[in-house]
C-alpha cells in the first residue's frame, strides 16, 4: 500500500508542476513572448515604438507608395483627433513629415497617448517613424490643442505588391492628469 | 440515484456500505458516490443551461425587440455557453470517468479519494458564484464566453465573480484530471497494459492531460482580465502598450484544445457503445488510439483558425488552415472504424445504440461545416455568423451530449441495477432527434445568408427560419424532460437488469454485479495476470 502512495505521489507531484508550469507559460512567459514575435514579424500591425535611424540607401525613384492616414478615438468622444492630411505619396528611402490634431474636449487638464498600428501587416516593419509623438504622452490643458509632427520613411525594399500603407492611430486618454506627470 | 449497498455492515475496512444521511454526500470519497453526485450536478444545469438557451431562442422567434434588454440577452448567451461547457459537458464527462474508469480497469476506487470529494464540492460554488452575478447591479457577464479583452473589461464589477467562478472550475477540473491520470497509471488491474485498456479510459487518459496543460493558460488568462480590470495592469490595453489581439492568441491557446476536451471522451463512449450492438470487437483499437492521440496534439497548433479576421500574415493563416483541415484525417480514421465495426455486425438498435449513431451522423454533420469554417478565404465570409453557430451546435449537441445520454442508457442499468424504460428512451431519442435538427439545421441557412450570432434583433429577410429554429428549441428543451422521468423511473425500479445487462458487451465492468455493490474490485481480477 504505501508502494502504492508513493506512485500516486510520484503521479500527482509530476502533475501539479506541469500544471503550475503551464500556469506560467500563459502569464509569464506568453505576453513578453507575443511582443516579441509581433516585433520581429511586425505581425498585428505593429511599427517601431522607440525612433528609428535615418534612411540608410537609395532611395527607389521609379516607384511611388500611397501612405493613408487614419484616426480613431478609443471608447469616447471626449477627443477630437484627426490627420491633417488624408494621404501622401511617398517615394521610399525618403524622410517625410506629417500632422495629427488632438482637441482636449473631456473638460478637464488630460494626458493623451497615441497607438499606431499599419495595415497590411506585412508592411509594418517597412515603416519606420524617426520622430513620432506616439514615442511620448502628451499633456493638454482644458480644451487645448496640439498639432503634433510624425517624421516617417518608407524602406526601399518594400514588397512591389505593396502600393498602399495605411498608417492608423488610436488615440487614448490615459486618465492620468498633467499634474500626476509631473510629480512622477 | 441508488448505489444502496446489500445490507448495512460493520464500518470495519473491508467491506461497508455507504454512510447513512445526506452528509454521505457531503463527505464521501467513494468514486461511484461522487460520480453519481456529478452527473446529477450536471443534469441541474443542463436545465439552467437549457432555459438560457430557451430565452434566446423565445427572443429571436421574431425580428425587432420583444421579451428582454439586448444586455440581459447578452448575458443570456454568454452565460448559456459557460454553463453547458463548464457546468454540464465537463461535469458529466468527469461523473462517467468517476463511475466507470476504476470498474473499467479494474481498480478499487480513485487514486486520490479524498481529492475527487474536494473536486467536486468546488463545483456548485464555482457556478452559485457565476449565476449569482445575474441578479447583481449591472448583471452578469455580456461579453461572450470568450470574455474578449477590451469588451469584456467594460462590463460591470460583477465580473471580479465571474473570473473567480472560472479560477474554481479550473482548480477542480486540473485536481479531478490529475487523480483520474494517476488511477490510469497506478490503479490498473495487475497484468492490463495500456493498450489493453478500454477506450473511453484512453480518451479520458489524453483528455485529462490535454486539462492539465491548457487549464492553467485559461487561468492565466482571466488573472490578466482581472488585473487590467482592477489593479491597472495593461496587457491588454493599448493604451498602456498591451494588445488586446493578444488575449484572443492566449484564450484560443487554451479553447482550441479545451473543445477537443469536450468530444475525446464522447469517443471514448461511441467505442465501447458501439461494438456491444454490433457485437463485433472495435475494428482498429490501436487506431483509434493512435488518432486521438494526434487529434490531442494537433489540437495545440490550430488556435488561430477561431481569429483569421484578425489581420494574420498570409503564412500564418496558410499554416492555420492546413493544420486545421490536418485534423479531419485522425477524426476520419475513428469514424471509418465504427463504420467498420458495425459492417455486417449483428446489429440492434436499443437507446444507447441510437444515440451512437445519431451521434455518428449529426457530429459528422458538425465537422464537415467545420472543415467548411477551416478554408480561410470562406471562413472570411462566415466569421461570427449563424453558420458558426450550427457548426458548433452540431459537434457539441449531437456530439457530446448525444454521447453523455448514450453513455446514461448503457450504463444505466449497470448502477442501478434496473433496467431503464426502452420504450420511453426509444421515443426520447427520435423526439430530440427531430426537433433537434429542427432547431440547428436552420441556423446554416441564416448564417451563410449573413445573420450575425449573439444579436438580440435581426432584419426581416431571416425571420422564418429564426421561427422554424424556436419552435425546435422548445421541443427539443422540453423533450429533455423525458428523459429525466426515464431516469428517475429506472432509479426507482424496473425490470431487473443480469450483471452483463447487454448481451454482446464486453468489459471488466460487466463482470461484477448490477447494480454495482459500493465497493468493487477490492481484489483485483485475475484475468490479465
Amino acid at each position: 500500500m504505501s508502494d502504492l502512495q508513493r506512485d500516486h505521489k510520484l503521479v500527482s507531484g509530476k502533475l501539479v508542476l506541469l500544471a503550475l508550469g503551464m500556469f506560467a507559460f500563459g502569464y509569464v512567459v506568453m505576453p513578453p513572448l507575443y511582443r516579441v514575435i509581433c516585433d520581429i514579424t511586425g505581425l498585428n500591425g505593429r511599427t517601431n515604438s522607440v525612433a528609428a535611424a535615418n534612411p540608410e540607401g537609395q532611395a527607389v525613384e521609379d516607384r511611388t507608395v500611397t501612405v493613408e492616414f487614419v484616426s480613431v478615438v478609443n471608447s469616447s468622444a471626449a477627443w477630437t483627433f484627426t490627420p491633417t492630411q488624408r494621404t501622401m505619396e511617398v517615394i521610399p528611402g525618403k524622410t517625410y513629415k506629417a500632422f495629427y490634431t488632438a482637441v482636449n474636449n473631456t473638460g478637464r487638464p488630460a494626458v493623451g497617448k497615441a497607438v499606431p498600428s499599419v495595415a497590411p501587416s506585412s508592411a509594418a516593419k517597412y515603416f519606420n517613424k524617426i520622430e513620432c509623438f506616439c514615442f511620448t504622452k502628451q499633456e493638454f490643458e482644458v480644451a487645448a490643442t496640439k498639432e503634433m509632427p510624425l517624421i516617417f520613411f518608407v524602406e526601399p525594399d518594400l514588397p512591389r505588391g505593396i502600393d498602399t500603407i495605411t498608417l492608423s492611430y488610436t488615440y487614448f486618454d490615459t486618465g492620468e492628469t498633467p499634474v500626476d506627470l509631473t510629480d512622477s | 440515484m441508488s448505489t444502496a449497498a446489500a445490507g448495512h455492515h460493520e464500518h470495519d475496512h473491508d467491506d461497508h456500505g455507504p454512510a447513512k444521511g445526506w452528509t454521505r454526500w457531503l463527505f464521501t470519497t467513494n468514486h461511484k458516490d461522487i460520480g453519481t453526485l456529478y452527473l446529477w450536478f450536471s443534469l441541474v444545469m443542463f436545465f439552467i443551461g437549457g432555459g438560457m438557451a430557451l430565452i434566446i431562442r423565445a427572443e429571436l422567434f421574431q425580428p425587432g425587440l420583444q421579451l428582454v434588454d439586448p444586455l440581459f440577452f447578452n448575458s443570456m448567451t454568454t452565460m448559456h455557453a459557460l454553463v453547458m461547457i463548464f457546468g454540464v459537458v465537463m461535469p458529466a464527462f468527469v461523473g462517467l470517468a468517476n463511475w466507470m474508469i476504476p470498474m473499467m480497469i479494474g481498480g478499487p476506487d480513485m487514486a486520490l479519494p479524498r481529492l475527487n470529494n474536494w473536486s467536486f464540492w468546488i463545483m456548485p460554488f464555482a457556478f452559485t458564484l457565476l449565476l449569482s452575478t445575474l441578479f447583481m447591479e449591472g448583471g452578469g457577464p455580456a461579453g461572450g464566453w470568450t470574455l474578449y479583452a477590451p469588451l469584456s473589461l467594460q462590463g460591470p464589477d460583477s465580473f471580479a465573480f465571474v473570473i473567480f467562478a472560472i479560477h474554481f472550475m479550473g482548480i477542480s477540473s486540473v485536481m479531478g484530471s490529475i487523480n483520474i491520470v494517476a488511477t490510469i497509471f497506478n490503479m490498473r488491474a495487475p497484468g492490463m497494459t495500456l493498450m489493453q485498456m478500454p477506450l473511453f479510459v484512453w480518451t479520458w487518459l489524453i483528455t485529462a492531460y490535454l486539462l492539465i496543460a491548457v487549464i492553467p493558460v485559461l487561468a492565466g488568462a482571466v488573472t490578466m482580465l482581472l488585473t487590467d480590470r482592477f489593479f491597472g495592469t495593461s496587457f491588454f490595453n493599448a493604451a498602456g502598450g498591451g494588445d488586446p489581439v493578444m488575449y484572443q492568441h492566449i484564450f484560443w491557446f487554451f479553447g482550441h484544445p479545451e473543445v477537443y476536451i469536450l468530444i475525446l471522451p464522447a469517443f471514448g463512449i461511441i467505442s465501447s457503445i458501439i461494438p456491444t450492438f454490433a457485437r463485433k470487437p472495435l475494428f482498429g483499437y490501436a487506431s483509434m488510439v493512435y488518432a486521438t492521440g494526434s487529434i490531442a496534439f494537433l489540437s495545440f497548433i490550430v488556435w488561430a483558425h477561431h481569429m483569421f479576421t484578425v489581420g494574420m500574415p498570409l503564412a500564418g493563416e496558410m499554416f492555420f488552415m492546413f493544420a486545421t483541415m490536418m485534423i479531419s484525417v485522425p477524426t476520419g480514421v475513428k469514424v471509418f472504424n465504427w463504420i467498420a465495426t458495425m459492417w455486417r455486425g449483428s446489429m440492434t438498435f436499443e437507446t444507447p445504440m441510437l444515440f451512437a449513431i445519431g451521434f455518428l451522423v449529426m457530429f459528422t454533420i458538425g465537422g464537415l461545416s467545420g472543415l467548411m469554417l477551416a478554408i480561410t478565404p470562406a471562413d472570411i465570409q462566415y466569421h461570427d455568423t449563424y453558420f458558426v453557430v450550427a457548426h458548433f451546435h452540431y459537434v457539441l449537441v449531437p456530439g457530446a451530449i448525444y454521447s453523455i445520454m448514450a453513455a446514461t442508457y448503457y450504463w444505466l442499468p449497470k448502477w442501478t441495477g434496473n433496467m431503464y424504460d426502452e420504450k420511453w428512451g426509444k421515443i426520447h431519442f427520435w423526439v430530440s432527434t427531430v426537433f433537434l435538427n429542427v432547431l440547428f439545421f436552420p441556423m446554416h441557412f441564416v448564417g451563410l445568408a449573413g445573420m450575425p450570432r449573439r444579436i438580440p434583433d435581426y432584419s426581416m429577410q431571416f425571420a422564418d427560419w429564426n421561427a422554424v429554429a424556436t419552435i425546435g428549441a422548445f421541443g427539443f428543451g422540453f423533450s429533455q424532460l423525458i428523459f429525466v422521468w426515464v431516469v428517475l423511473k429506472c432509479v426507482k425500479g424496473g425490470e431487473k437488469a443480469t450483471d452483463e445487462v447487454w448481451e454482446g458487451a464486453e468489459g471488466l465492468e460487466w463482470t461484477v454485479p448490477s447494480p454495482a455493490p459500493y465497493h468493487t474490485f477490492e481484489k483485483p481480477p485475475a484475468q490479465f495476470s
